[in-house]
């Protein structure tokens, strides 16, 4: 009944469902493609003018189909009130937590994986700055989106129109760490400057943002 | 107390109930008997008030020793019968499938069921949600509508299952309509009416007249 083995065992049982419904991954994955392709065929960039741009649209493409996984973090758990399950057992709150934002993390992730060879091709990608720092951005700005995320989704599963009020909650907060997401692709792709310190400033927002969370959760998860 | 904005869902209820004995909480709807049974499985805070369980006042610190079986059947439909119970299992710390399994047995389900719940009969799924309830063997059942939606038989069946989990030495509170259903296996009758427990009933067991029971709970 460890915190780390009931997070093991919930993102196992949210995994095998998910490859069960394969809900989450098809529609952020639907979404996402549909941004890649009229993006492209809206703007037409050329190489050059895609490394400017290319920061900015890969990330709120991320972000929007994250949403929409998002919100669908919390639906199992309500329907046949599951969640109450879990509340009467003696298990960590923030196991639960930690669960979801690790599941939420790992299918942003394949999405990432996913999409990137289609930025490539549509856009005609090519990095000048190290790739390996693209992938330290990537890992930290989709940990600061589903940190989050996950939390803020958790605070609107009691409203009526949650789908509404999670990215109306979730973007404002999201913008320092968007525009260091943004900023550090950017800099990498073009070799204009160096991201170190977009990276410091995503690091330490993870970091603050996964405490607050994590110090929260239990009196959202039980709030009437 | 607990309120619902102005609603008082319970009111000035101050009772004790002795472990051992299976209640039967008997109240029209909106009676406050579930609100009652979700306070006491520490899913609402009381509005006003406190009580003791199983000697603890956080029930947190004693949530190991209760089951809760709610309205609905606090399943996954995505899942088979048995990966629902190894999941709950291990939130108590319990990594022996074997207890999943009797646990399907006890209540006359297949453990080798590989059908998802999601598939599974209204009646099956409140067989499982009572195995999912008894699974970690609590020292205190709160069973919400166990027998909803569950045929004639089916529910006798478990009304039998809960009267040897309490000969076992459990305390089960039941919350239902159907009164007849644990007459000569329930200990006391606990009635409900706006709020407040208007009456107790002591009950002899084994009782056969299903007549008297159908009185009791109109």
């Amino acid at each position: 009944m460890t915190t780390l083995g009931v997070t093991r065992a919930t993102l196992l049982k949210d995994l095998r469902m998910e490859w069960r419904s394969k809900d989450a991954i098809n529609s952020m994955l639907f979404f996402a493609l549909l941004i890649v392709v009229i993006f492209s065929f809206a703007f037409n960039p050329t190489a050059e003018e895609s490394r400017h741009i290319a920061g900015g649209l890969i990330w709120v493409s991320f972000l929007f189909a994250a949403v929409v996984a998002l919100n669908q973090t919390w639906a199992r758990e309500l329907r046949n009130q599951v969640l109450d399950a879990y509340r009467v057992s003696p298990a960590p709150p923030n196991a639960l937590f930690l669960a979801k934002a690790f599941g939420n993390f790992l299918f942003v992730v394949i999405l990432e994986c996913l999409m990137t060879p289609l930025f490539v091709v549509f856009y005609e990608l090519r990095s000048v700055g190290p790739v390996w720092q693209l992938v330290v951005v990537a890992l930290l700005g989709t940990w600061a989106l589903v940190v989050n995320g996950t939390f803020f989704a958790a605070l609107s599963i009691r409203t009526r129109s949650r789908e509404i009020m999670l990215p109306l909650i979730l973007f404002p907060i999201s913008i320092p760490a968007l525009l260091g997401m943004v900023d550090a692709t950017t800099s990498i792709l073009t070799g204009d400057a160096s991201p170190n310190f977009w990276i410091k400033l995503l690091a330490v927002y993870d970091i603050v943002f996964t405490m607050i969370c994590l110090l929260l959760f239990e009196a959202v998860l039980n709030a009437e | 107390m607990k309120f619902f904005g102005r609603f008082a869902a319970i009111r000035g209820i101050s009772a004790s109930f002795a472990p051992g004995r299976l209640y039967v909480i008997l109240g029209d709807n909106g009676a406050g008997k579930s609100t009652l049974l979700r306070v006491v499985a520490g899913l609402m805070e009381p509005s006003q008030g406190s009580f003791t369980l199983l000697g603890a006042k956080r029930i947190r610190d004693v949530a190991h020793r209760v089951g809760y079986m709610g309205h609905a059947p606090l399943l996954y439909d995505e899942l088979s019968g048995m990966e629902n119970l190894r999941y709950f299992a291990g939130l108590y710390g319990i990594h022996d499938d074997e207890v999943g399994r009797n646990a399907m047995r006890m209540v006359g389900l297949d453990p080798e069921l590989s059908r998802r719940v999601g598939q599974y009969s209204q009646g099956m799924r409140q067989r499982l949600s009572l195995a999912r309830a008894v699974l970690h063997d609590p020292e205190l059942m709160l069973l919400d509508e166990p027998f909803s939606n569950v045929d004639v038989r089916s529910a006798r069946e478990m009304a039998a299952v809960l009267g040897r989990v309490r000969d076992q030495g459990k305390t089960i509170f039941v919350v239902t309509h159907q009164a007849a259903l644990m007459e000569g296996v329930a200990d006391e009758f606990v009635h409900m009416t706006a709020g407040q427990i208007t009456a107790r009933e002591e009950l002899a067991r084994n009782l056969t007249s299903t007549d008297s029971a159908t009185g009791l709970a109109q």
